[in-house]
């Protein structure tokens, strides 16, 4: 808002890196928490700029989503699209946020947090 | 996650689970502050971009012709194992942006709906937010220097906060403060649970 426009459309520089595609391959959550192997890093070589860097960080330390497009400064849109391609193409594994189903799941999940809590 | 995926990409053997608790309130009343206290690192940014008209859609290429804005979302980690990793969001300040308070919240464990005394107004529109939401949220009362002082149950019947809805006093800059705010967040969110389960309404918790 109140921002100078971009005659090009301030949109289109964003998802050129995901050649204009905006639907990711699979929803993935803001929380999840991605991985990548040497290997992953190595085959990202070939992938393009962006999903490289990614590759790189997950690599260093697991990262989610959020961390993910924040320390690549993708917005979180764009982000997604890379992530859901590399997840699907084998260059990073997806771990699961918590549990939305089962009352045992759940509450193990929340015992867990409040046990690391208190630990802080 | 399949097979193939799993075998090129899986350093870790172990699933990584990862929780979130969403701090929600007005502008500038110290959620960032908040996130900060605790976080391992310092509170990241993350942008979404969207339509000026308010989709409730991360998506504004299909429709070029509008103007885009930038919705900054800040948050924090704590690692808490090597199999476990909890994150902490704020929600964008502007009320307008509240689809992406539902992308937020999706999966979160529970809410903290920070209220600062001197804009006690702000707090209306988060907390009919979370009235209208099944998620668990606790209301926790920033303390600045220099603001007013009320008693939290004058707060509780100035804001129209349920009664089952837990209400703390909290200083935003301080550790154990904020540790203590997400403690009530995740007990108050077992309880919950534990209602449900046994069909009863939630129970006054704090």
């Amino acid at each position: 808002m109140g921002q100078p426009q971009d005659p090009r459309g301030n949109l289109v520089r964003p998802y050129a890196v995901t050649r204009g595609r905006t639907e990711p391959r699979r929803d993935i959550p803001i929380e999840a928490v991605l991985v990548a192997s040497q290997a992953a890093v190595q085959e990202a070589r070939f992938a393009g700029h962006d999903k490289y860097r990614i590759a790189v960080l997950c690599e260093a330390k697991p990262q989610s989503l959020a961390e993910i497009a924040a320390l690549t400064r993708l917005p979180l849109g764009v982000g997604r699209v890379l992530v859901a391609d590399m997840v699907a193409d084998g260059l990073l594994s997806l771990h699961s946020a918590a549990p939305k189903k089962g009352f045992t799941e759940r509450m193990d999940l929340l015992e867990r947090v409040l046990s690391g809590l208190r630990k802080l | 996650m399949d097979f193939a995926s799993s075998e090129r990409a899986g350093a870790q053997p172990r699933e990584i689970t990862s929780a979130k608790i969403v701090i929600a309130g007005g502008f500038g009343v110290g959620k960032t502050t908040l996130v900060g206290s605790v976080s391992e690192i310092e509170p990241l940014t993350t942008e979404a971009l969207m339509t000026s008209a308010g989709q409730g859609v991360d998506d504004a290429s299909k429709v070029p012709g509008k103007e885009t804005t930038t919705v900054a979302m800040d948050f924090g980690r704590i690692t808490m194992a090597d199999d476990l990793i909890l994150y902490l969001f704020g929600t964008p300040g502007q009320t307008r942006f509240w689809f992406m308070w539902d992308e937020l919240i999706r999966g979160a464990v529970g809410a903290a709906v920070l209220v600062d005394t001197r804009r006690i107004a702000d707090a209306f529109a988060p907390l009919d937010y979370f009235e209208n939401r099944h998620l668990p949220y606790i209301v926790a009362l920033n303390c600045f220097d220099n603001a007013p002082r009320y008693e939290p149950d004058e707060v509780r019947e100035a804001l129209a906060i349920p009664p089952h809805v837990p209400l703390v006093l909290c200083d935003a800059r301080h550790r154990d403060s904020v540790k203590g705010v997400l403690v009530q967040v995740v007990e108050h969110a077992m309880a919950t649970l534990v209602a449900e389960q046994s069909g009863g309404y939630p129970a006054v918790v704090g």
